[in-house]
Formats: C-alpha cells, sequence, structure tokens
C-alpha cells in the first residue's frame, strides 16, 4: 500500500508546482513551444498533379517563414503528402496525419472530392480542415460542420455575378454554356441558373458538355455556335478553356465572352489561346496575376517573384497556382499570429474566424478577408475585368455574394 | 445542315489526330505482336524535346527532324533495356512494365517541364486555306502528313528487305531465326520506328490540343479503337478507322447521344470490335496451326 502512495503523492506535488509555466500557453497535439506541426494532401502525381505546385508553394512559403524565425518563435512543420486526388488515398493520408504524426490541424487539402471524403472524419475528430482548396460552395456550413473552413470565393457565387452583369448588360440575352462534367462544371451551371432566376429557361439556349478525357472541345464550340448564343459561358479549365477561345475565333463565333476565373490565367490561358483572339473577354478576379503587366512594379508582387526565385525557383512564375498558395499560406500566417501562445485546435478555429477585414496585399485592392462565427467563407467578394489584349481591366465595383 | 457539315468536318480533323497515333499502334503490333500503352506517352515526351529545341533557337524544320531521330534512338534504348529482360515473361507482366512506363514518363515530363499548357508552333500558314472556316490550315496540314507518314511505311514493309524481315520477325520468330534474321535487333528497330511514328504524330497533334503532360490521354484510348476498328495489323486500316472514329464520335456526340456519352463510343465500338470482328474492318485474319 505504502509503496503505491509514494508515487501518487509525487504527482500531486508536481501538479501543485505546475502554476509556475504560464497559465495563457496552452496546447493541443501537435504544437509546443518549439513546433507547429500542419498537415496537408496535395495531388503530386495523377490527372490533377497540376495543382500540385500549390502544395509546394505552401512549402517553400513555410521554409521561408522558418527562416526567418517562425511564427511566434514556433518553427512551421508543414507535412504534405502526396493523395493523387483520389479520395479513398485522401483518407488514408488525413488518418495517419492526424493519428500518428498528431498534427494540430490539416490545412488546404486539396479538391473537392477529397475534402469531401474526410469531411465528417475530421468533424467528428474535430481537427481544423482549415482554408480547404475547392471552391465548392458546402464548406460554408459552420453550424453542421464547425471544423472545416474553405478560403476561395465559390464558383456559384462567381456564376451569380457573371449573371448579373448579363441581365443589366444584354437584354435580349441567349446564353451558351460550355461546362466540364463534373461537380465543378455543374457548380457553375446552377449559380449561372441561380442568379437569371425565372429567366434561366429562356436565356440559355445551350448547355453542352466536355469530358476531361475529350482530345478537344471543337466539336461542342460548333454545336454552340449552331445554337445562335450571342453570349458564351465558358466554364472550362486552363487547357480547354483555351482550346475553346480559340475555336470560337477561328469559326467566326463572336459572342460576349464570360470566362470562369478558374482559366483566367493570362499566361497559362489567354496566350496559348492567342491574346489578339482573347480581346474583350470578361471574368473576374482576388489574385493579382504576375503575367498581367499592370503589376510588373507592384511590390507585393515584386515579393512574391523574389520569394518564388529564392525558395521554389522550379515554380513557374505565370502559374496563377503559385500566387494563390502563397497568398493562402499568408492567411494562415495571420490565423497563427492571432492564436499567439494558445495553439489549441479550438482557438485556430476560433482565430481563423474571427478576420475582420484583413488584406492580404497579393489579393486585388478592395478585396479582403471576413469570417464569423457563422461566416466560414474567408473571400467573398471579386471584381470584374475585361481583356483589352494585353492585360486585365478591372471595371465596376468590388462585387460580393 | 451547315453545322452538320462542319460537324463533319471537324471530326475528321480530330479524326486525323486519332489515326496518326493509331499508326504509331499498329508500326510497333506489327513487329511485337504486342500494343504499346506507354506509346502516347512516348510521342508526347518527344514533342516536348521538339518544343525545347525550338525554343532553344532551332528552326522547326531541323527539329523536327532531329526530334524523330532522337525518339527513334529512345524506342532503341527502351527496348533493349527495359523490354529484353521480361522478353518471355507472361503478356501480363509486359503490360504491366508498358503502364509503369506510361506512368514514369507522364510524372518525368511535368517535372522536368511543369504542367502548365504550352503552345507548339505549326510549320503550316497561320489562315485556313482557300478562306474555308471549317479546317484550319494546321489541321489539314496534319492529315497530309499523316498520309504521307502511312505511304513510307506501306513501302517500307511492302518493297525493303528490311520491312520484309521484321514481317517476319512477327509473325514467326523461331523461323526467321533459322534463316538468319537477328530477330532481337528486329525488334528493337520496331520499336525504334514506332517511337518514331509516334513523335511525328505528337508534334502534329500539340499544336491541336496544346502541349501538356496528359495531352495524350484520352487520344490513346480514341487511336485504341481507331486501330481496332481499322485492324490492328493494317497501317491504312488504321488511318481509315481515325477518321471513322472522329466523325463518328461528333455526329453522334452533337445529335443523337449527348457530349457526355461521346467516350462511350470509343468504348463501345473497341468493345465491338472484339466481339465480332477481332481483326478489324481490314486487318488479316490470323491463322495458326497448333
Amino acid at each position: 500500500m505504502k509503496s503505491k502512495l509514494v508515487p501518487i503523492a509525487a504527482l500531486f506535488a508536481a501538479a501543485l508546482a505546475s502554476p509556475a509555466i504560464p497559465a495563457q500557453k496552452k496546447y493541443d497535439p501537435g504544437a509546443s513551444d518549439t513546433e507547429i506541426r500542419i498537415g496537408n494532401t496535395n495531388p503530386y502525381s495523377g490527372p490533377a498533379s497540376a495543382y500540385g505546385t500549390i502544395g509546394k508553394t505552401i512549402t517553400a512559403y513555410f521554409k521561408m517563414v522558418d527562416d526567418q524565425g517562425g511564427i511566434n518563435g514556433r518553427k512551421i512543420n508543414f507535412i504534405s503528402y502526396d493523395d493523387a486526388y483520389s479520395p479513398p488515398k485522401t483518407v488514408e493520408m488525413v488518418r495517419k496525419l492526424v493519428e500518428q504524426d498528431n498534427v494540430l490541424f490539416v490545412f488546404q487539402t486539396l479538391g473537392t472530392p477529397s475534402n469531401t471524403a474526410i469531411h465528417k472524419y475530421m468533424n467528428m475528430k474535430k481537427v481544423p480542415q482549415l482554408h480547404v482548396a475547392t471552391g465548392a460552395s458546402k464548406w460554408n456550413d459552420p453550424k453542421n460542420f464547425p471544423w472545416t473552413m474553405g478560403w476561395q470565393p465559390n464558383y456559384q457565387t462567381e456564376a451569380r455575378i457573371y449573371a448579373k452583369n448579363i441581365l443589366q448588360t444584354k437584354p435580349d440575352v441567349k446564353i451558351g454554356v460550355l461546362y466540364q462534367n463534373d461537380d465543378y462544371g455543374k457548380d457553375y451551371l446552377k449559380g449561372l441558373k441561380d442568379g437569371l432566376g425565372d429567366k434561366a429557361a429562356k436565356a440559355i439556349v445551350a448547355e453542352v458538355s466536355y469530358e476531361v478525357s475529350d482530345p478537344t472541345v471543337d466539336s461542342q464550340i460548333v454545336q454552340l455556335q449552331a445554337s445562335g448564343a450571342n453570349v458564351f459561358f465558358n466554364v472550362g479549365t486552363p487547357k480547354f478553356a483555351a482550346q475553346a477561345i480559340r475555336k470560337a475565333y477561328d469559326i467566326g463565333w463572336k459572342p460576349v465572352q464570360y470566362l470562369n476565373n478558374v482559366s483566367s490565367s493570362i499566361g497559362a490561358v489567354l496566350t496559348p489561346a492567342g491574346l489578339e483572339k482573347s480581346v474583350g473577354i470578361i471574368t473576374t478576379a482576388y489574385l493579382k496575376d504576375y503575367s498581367d503587366a499592370q503589376w510588373a512594379n507592384d511590390p507585393a508582387v515584386k515579393r512574391w517573384e523574389s520569394f518564388m526565385k529564392k525558395y521554389y525557383p522550379a515554380g513557374d512564375l505565370n502559374d496563377i497556382s503559385n500566387m494563390y498558395g502563397y497568398t493562402v499560406a499568408r492567411t494562415l500566417e495571420q490565423v497563427l499570429k492571432q492564436c499567439g501562445d494558445n495553439l489549441t485546435r479550438e482557438n485556430v478555429m476560433k482565430q481563423a474566424a474571427s478576420m475582420k477585414g484583413q488584406y492580404i496585399d497579393t489579393l486585388l485592392p478592395g478585396i479582403t478577408i471576413t469570417t464569423s462565427d457563422n461566416d466560414y467563407a474567408p473571400i467573398e467578394s471579386v471584381q470584374m475585368q475585361r481583356f483589352n489584349g494585353k492585360r486585365w481591366e478591372r471595371f465596376g465595383e468590388v462585387m460580393g455574394n | 445542315m451547315d453545322a452538320f457539315i462542319h460537324q463533319v468536318l471537324s471530326g475528321l480533323a480530330t479524326g486525323g489526330i486519332y489515326a496518326s497515333l493509331a499508326l504509331a499502334l499498329v508500326m510497333i503490333y506489327q513487329v511485337t505482336r504486342l500494343v504499346n500503352f506507354a506509346q502516347g506517352e512516348m510521342a508526347m515526351f518527344s514533342t516536348y524535346i521538339a518544343w525545347s529545341l525550338i525554343n532553344a533557337g532551332m528552326g522547326y524544320w531541323p527539329a523536327f527532324l532531329l526530334t524523330v531521330l532522337f525518339a527513334f534512338a529512345v524506342g532503341v534504348v527502351i527496348e533493349r533495356v527495359v523490354i529484353r529482360p521480361v522478353e518471355n515473361a507472361p503478356v501480363l507482366a509486359i503490360v504491366v512494365v508498358f503502364i509503369a512506363l506510361l506512368v514514369i514518363l507522364n510524372s518525368a515530363t511535368g517535372w522536368i517541364y511543369s504542367y502548365t499548357i504550352k503552345t507548339f508552333p505549326s510549320p503550316f500558314p497561320k489562315e485556313p486555306l482557300f478562306g474555308n472556316k471549317y479546317m484550319s490550315s494546321h489541321e489539314l496540314g496534319a492529315i497530309g502528313v499523316t498520309l504521307v507518314v502511312l505511304v513510307l511505311l506501306y513501302v517500307f514493309f511492302r518493297f525493303t528487305p528490311l520491312g520484309l524481315a521484321m514481317r517476319a520477325v512477327a509473325q514467326n520468330p523461331e523461323s526467321s531465326r533459322l534463316v538468319g534474321i537477328r530477330v532481337g535487333w528486329m525488334l528493337a528497330l520496331g520499336w525504334g520506328l514506332a517511337a518514331a511514328v509516334g513523335a511525328v504524330a505528337g508534334m502534329m497533334i500539340a499544336p491541336i490540343v496544346y502541349l501538356d503532360p496528359n495531352m495524350m490521354g484520352g487520344i490513346l484510348l480514341y487511336a485504341f479503337a481507331a486501330a481496332l476498328l481499322g485492324g490492328i495489323d493494317s497501317p491504312g486500316g488504321a488511318v481509315i478507322g481515325g477518321f471513322a472514329v472522329g466523325v463518328l464520335e461528333n455526329v453522334l456526340g452533337a445529335y443523337v447521344i449527348g457530349n457526355d456519352l461521346k467516350l462511350s463510343v470509343a468504348l463501345g465500338l473497341i468493345i465491338g470490335v472484339l466481339l465480332v470482328r477481332p481483326s478489324g474492318l481490314f486487318g488479316k485474319v490470323n491463322v495458326s496451326r497448333v
């Protein structure tokens, strides 16, 4: 009996002595005085590996943060695994991150299907699934999924903004839509229909889809031209969007063109399509595009450029995904700064949900990050812009939901 | 009616794409009796080499020639180094090797050149021929190049001793060896030629679909359908099969089954041909004594 009591007494003594540690330092698994462990999955291989560059940019960014002393004196240990854009693999990797690597939270897991696969798991485990890299609208649901938060403007919001603009500018509108036959394409289509309201049935004269396995979308563009549409809503990923722009021009179809933000890069889409063939295209944006000459001397873009050259020299400067990765990593840096020494999972969510008009200087002027307990959509506004043959010209107000 | 003609002609243009890659598939099948799943990725990789040469300031045609030679060499090396050791392995093992080659080439290219799409120059004039708005000069030119390659292949296999030797190796390796043909080298040569034909296809396809590491994924499936439809051992059949698949896909997609099911047309064709007429429209029926 006696021998068992001694260690217990010693424990009590230790517990009584512990107030010597400052009370405000609070840690959950993955956080300590020296380190914050963050988990991530990205498609470094497989069909969507073009997006893997986002994970590489974020890794490079936190390397730079560490070189400069970390966040509040703690190094960032960013653990990023390849999920090949395959949801079962995402589940496997994320469970490894949470249960074996003991990360504080996961950040920027990429892809709508991949994030859907871990959505319930993260909320059951109460581990933050922060700033996911997808534009679906379902990540903004704090009531049912308080541990999941998106980041970028969602596809439906963007499409509603185009609808608003179309109704204002073209009364006798006939819209032809080209969309990728998956959740992403259908989200845009739904947003457009919602935005047009009861005019949708009459205004949309043709909806044609393509599969990612299609070599070209030429046949679809010929169909759209034959439908007599005078407005073209182009919901394609970069390669297909560029093919569509080129084909429309080559066959002499001259509608007003709306291009989804996914493919708004001058370097990766409009240049391959042909700059002279892209004149007049309307899109929305929220990031500064390096390949757009108007930002050539912008100090924020210059800082990004020197970061890229030093920490991620293999990265393509014309690929806007690298600007995206940098901007979202800086958003997280801000969240962690706000957390101070209280690095619990609860506090990470709380701080992520209390951004009040935060501006990150690689966002377009006027676009800010605002969140609250019942608003888990950090960036909700975009700016319309039109291509003039050389660069995007912004017009109108910064528009929100 | 105008829209219909347009769909048919645009189908011919994409059919030309399938035909050119189908030719490379037929080429390798002629010599090895194997279907090489990595054929598309090998063509894509060669096209990146051409792109690098042109970007380094070389003229189009010198770069074109150099790339074809390079592709030929790479084809030979792959056969000697990768395929040789598994030569006598079961077909399934060889298929796994082909798929490994496909994945390795795809990832390596992405790693070296990144995944952003690149434009690839065309040797043909920018303005469409005869002022037509249906097909660009490049699409017409690419079809022309495919036909030239077809004629060259035909002449090579039909009229040269080397071509005859290669056909012999494919049909009966043992007897060929007995009459003094160096079977191993014939196989390597076949790989080299198929890779060279693939490189030409890649350089003709890239200006249409843009150059990116995944450019051949869908095309390879359609090219399979084309090669099977025409007869996997008939170069002429493969080209006609390519045009047929392109036109069929466009017309059915636009007017009958909708765009969502276009790929199913190709897959349906593959299954249908294998079920009904495995030798294809123009292929020889192989009878072997056992």
